[in-house]
Formats: structure tokens, sequence, C-alpha cells
């Protein structure tokens, strides 16, 4: 294992060298244009033995890769916001066609206004594509997953696209030390993709094919049972990683100072960390503040999060994302997680970080302290509250 | 935690200066941390760049920028304002690469030792310059930075031009 100083395009590049696809499409978009450009380096010096295709839109980058799957490759991309959207069409092939391409998304904002800078509704609004999405909150973490992310993806049990999402800029382009495993101890994680679901002369099947009334129901029903089975998997391989690389993840959710918590912030990538320090903050001050920070989005996790909530007095949903006419998705998701575990405390949403703009201490503190006196139910920070539908 | 904040124009290697100072900080101590990051945002060259360098005995988790520094290093004097002392922690120093004085602040001419060096920019100067006044990382940290993070044509220039800034400021 070596230490480096990276960033998180950087590590991740790292993470998917480790890795070893055998192709890798990719258009470059910022803020994710870092971690396509390390690869084109690797493969030039030959550090990296993958077929690197630059393509002319990521509607195609996808494309190239679904095409790379089913010909039995490993295979990789990368993309962004508007490109995201580009290639929407794609991802649910990639899904139906039980394809585990990864693909890196380094979350940024959708026009219009036009914005380069960092927020989640690019991936937030891709949850019903059928792919994994995973959420990382520093470098390490996002090689970690991008070496992971294959062996969820390609398990039998699984064989589900994946989407390793990380904050635009924040994330992607803040520097940390990162500890690189070497190619031995990655091997052993990581056997080669082998499966049946590709082109095989021998034995010719067809793919990607049609599906009538009869029967299209039943694909999506396993599909859906697929993306399910990814939670188990994904606790079975965070277990091995930590067996091999030393470090081990905690599965759908991740709970700080939860057990005894009155309030709780639930939310998602790089922003927990601060969560969690002013969750110290306050503890020292004696209100007993935890934090949820999700790591995957899909499968959701809707145990993990009804167990942590019950006995809250109140939780507040923080994301970067709002469904424009209802409230942010992934509060959506949070509260019917407690609505089917029949559990009945006091949410509340708060959207921010839209655009780039930044989310301070001070923002989070006002979080708790409103969220323990009352507040609307849908708060944009810095802008105010509102009830939505109360 | 100490945080430092770099000011530059795109291409004289401000952020670059912030990534070595992080590096040298981890370099050899597993208990240490450090966070480097530009401003955000579209890159022009000329434009006024802000890179900031959080450096910790734990892992830093605060990503947002820094609201009060240790240092501020400014490696273009027409970037500097009175404003920026509001920026300043109350012992905090701000270090300017400029041929005049200025009040408030520590002035130094770095093109002098850049140019003595070859090297067209002053960024490994300014960071000699932090390292000698500040010890916030040692000078062979530094160097080590140097060696793992520069194109390897271009590390024993900025290495001699380091060393010359952290004798600068210990005479």
């Amino acid at each position: 294992m070596s230490k480096k100083f990276l960033s998180g395009n950087e590590a991740f590049a790292e993470g998917i060298r480790l890795a070893r696809p055998q192709v890798i499409s990719a258009y470059p978009i910022t803020p994710q244009t870092i971690v396509v450009e390390r690869l084109s380096e690797m493969v030039e010096d030959g550090s990296l033995s993958a077929e690197y295709i630059h393509v002319e839109s990521e509607h195609s980058a996808l494309s190239c890769a679904i095409g790379a799957s089913a010909a039995g490759a490993r295979a990789f991309t990368a993309t962004s916001s508007q490109g995201l959207l580009y290639m929407a069409e794609c991802l649910y092939y990639a899904a139906g066609g039980r394809f585990p391409i990864v693909m890196m998304n380094a979350d940024r904002s959708t026009a219009l206004p036009w914005n380069i800078y960092g927020d989640q509704r690019d991936s937030l609004s891709q949850l019903d594509s059928g792919w994994i999405q995973s959420y990382a909150e520093n470098a390490q973490e996002a090689l970690d997953l991008a070496l992971m992310s294959y062996k969820i993806a390609e398990d039998k049990r699984v064989q589900t696209p994946y989407m390793a999402n990380l904050d635009g800029f924040v994330l992607t382009h803040t520097y940390e030390t990162v500890d690189i495993p070497t190619h031995e101890q990655a091997d052993s994680f990581l056997p080669p993709y082998e499966t049946d679901n590709r082109i095989d002369f021998d034995n010719p099947k067809n793919m990607a094919f049609s599906a009538g009334p009869d029967t299209n129901y039943i694909f999506k029903y396993k599909e859906h049972k697929g993306l399910l089975a990814a939670a188990e998997v994904i606790n079975e391989t965070e277990k091995e990683f930590a067996e091999i690389f030393g470090r081990q993840y905690t599965g759908l959710t991740e709970n700080y100072r939860t057990d005894d918590a009155d309030y709780i912030i639930v939310t998602l990538g790089s922003i927990a960390g601060l969560c969690r320090e002013t969750a110290d903050k306050l503890r020292d001050r004696g209100v007993k503040a935890g934090v949820v920070r999700i790591r995957y989005m899909r499968p959701f996790p809707n145990k993990e999060i009804s167990d942590v909530l019950k006995n809250v007095k109140a939780y507040a949903v923080l994301e970067k994302d709002i469904s424009f006419g209802n409230e942010g998705t992934v509060f959506t998701n949070v509260n019917s997680a407690l609505k089917k575990a029949g559990i009945e405390v006091k949410e509340y949403n708060f959207i921010g970080g839209l655009g780039g703009r930044n989310i301070s201490a001070g923002d989070i503190e006002n979080i708790y302290t409103s969220i323990a006196r009352g507040t609307g139910s849908v708060n944009f920070i810095g802008i105010g509250g509102e009830d939505n539908g109360k | 935690m100490a945080e430092i904040v770099w000011l530059g124009r795109g291409g004289q290697g401000a952020f670059t200066a912030a990534k070595l100072l992080g590096a040298a900080f981890t370099i050899r101590d597993n208990e240490k941390y450090a966070l480097a990051f530009p401003s955000f945002g579209p890159e022009r060259r000329g434009a006024p760049v802000r890179a900031f360098t959080k450096l910790d005995t734990k892992p830093v988790v605060d990503r947002s920028q820094t609201e009060k520094a240790d240092y501020i290093v400014i490696l273009d004097d027409t970037l500097f304002g009175p404003q920026l002392l509001g920026l300043l922690k109350d012992d905090g120093k701000i270090i300017v690469n400029s041929k005049n004085n200025i009040e408030d602040v520590l002035t130094f001419e770095a093109e002098k030792i850049a140019a003595e060096f070859g090297l067209p920019t002053v960024n490994t100067v300014m960071f000699g310059l932090l390292v000698g006044l500040s010890g916030i990382v040692a000078a062979d940290e530094a160097v080590e930075a140097i060696k793992g993070y520069m194109p390897a044509k271009i590390q024993e220039r900025n290495i001699s031009a380091l060393l010359k800034a952290v004798q600068e400021v210990a005479e």
C-alpha cells in the first residue's frame, strides 16, 4: 500500500486502474474530466491495459460501454450533470440488459441557469433508471468504492450497473491523503469478469431483445430483485474488503452518535463530515445530535433508516436536490421508509448547496436548532421554510 | 487546525503550492491530515485564483472555504487589499511577493529568488518563505513533497529556490 496526496477524481481513477477494466469509453465534462484524463495517461504509460475509446458524446460513451459489456468485457465510463442527462436513454438499456458497467458521476448542477458547480440533482433525477447508486464522502472512500463497485455489480445475484457518485469539486477537486492498495491485493479481491450474458459465437443467443406485455414485467421484476439483492452483496463485499485492505465500511448507511440521539440529520455525500463535527459541538452543549449518512440511494436503506430514526424527537433530511413542485427526493424516500415501518416522527427537509452554494457549519447548526423548536416542513437554507402539503 | 489561503493569478501555481504544503504536512506522519483545494470553477490564465490548505492532527472534514486564516500567501501584489486583514485569525500573518513595503504585511521580493533559478513563477519561493516563517512543515518535508508531486525536470530548480527562500527568512 502506498500513501499519496490526491484529488477525489485522481483517487477514483487509481481505484479503477486497480479494477483492470478492459474498455474505457470517455467523453470529458467538468468536473469529471480529470478522472478520464488520468485513465488515458495510465493507458498511455502502460500501467493500465485497456481499450480507451474517446467517443463523441455521453450518449455514445454509455452505448459503447454497453457494447463492450455485451462482448463480455469489464467496462468503465464517467460523466456529470448534462452529460448524465444526455445519456439517460442508455442508462435504462444498461440496467435492463443487466450489464454490470461501472460509471463515475461527478455530481453537478443541472441547467438552466447553466452552472458547473456541485449539487446532486443530476444523479438523483435518475434513481428510477435501475442503477445501483453510491455516494462517497471522501477520496479514500471514492477509491475503495471504485474497487468494490465491480465486485458488487458483477455478482451473479446482482448483475446491475453501478453509478458511483462523487460531489463535484468539493470531492472531485479536493486533495487529501489516500492509501493506494497494491495490484496484488486488488487482484486477490477482484477476479476477472466472467459472464454468460455476452455474445458468444460458440453458443449464439439473442441479447437485448424485445419483450411484449406477456413477459416484459417478469424482466422488470427480476431487474428489481437484482437491485434489491445488491444490499446483501454490498455487506459481504465490504467484509471481504476489510479483510484484505483493513478498512471496514458500514453498508447502505453510516451512523454517527445516533444511539441516544434526539435530533438527527440524514444526508449524503461530502457534507456529512461537517454535520458530524457540528453534532459534536452540539453534544458538548448538551444537545443529543447525531448524523446518518446515506451511502447508497439504490438499493435504498429502508430498514437501516427506520431503525435508526425510530426513537428520535425529530429528523432533518439535508440534501442538494429539489424535485420541483414537491420536496427533496431524498426526503421523500426517507419518509417512505418510516411510513412503511409505522413510525411517526417529526420530519423536516432542508434543501441546500444548489448550484454549488456553500453549506456552512452555522447552517448545519441552524438545522439542529430549528428542528428542535419546529419549523416549516421544507426549508431552503438561506431563504426560508414553507409547509408543503400540510 | 491551521488554515492557509493562497492568492495568485491563473498560471502562477498558487494551487500547486497549496497542494505541496498539504502533501509535505502528511508525507511522513500518518497521524497528520490535510485538505487542499482551489477556488472552484472555470480556470482562466491571469484571473485571480484562491487556493486553500487545511492542516490538522485529525481528519479534516470541513470542506468549505476558509473564513479565518493563519497565513495568507499572495503571489501577486496587485491582489492585495486591506480587506484581506479581515480574513486573518488574531495572530494571522500575510506574506506578499512585492518590491514595495506594504503596511501590516510581510513583503519579500520572491521574483528575485525565482529569477536566480530560472523559474517563471514564484510559487515554490512563496512556499519556502511560508515554511521558513511558520515552521508549519520542515524544509526537508517540503523538498520531499516537490520530489513527489512536481515533474522531474523542474524539481531541482524548485527545490533550490525553496531552500533559498527558507534561508532568506531564517537570517
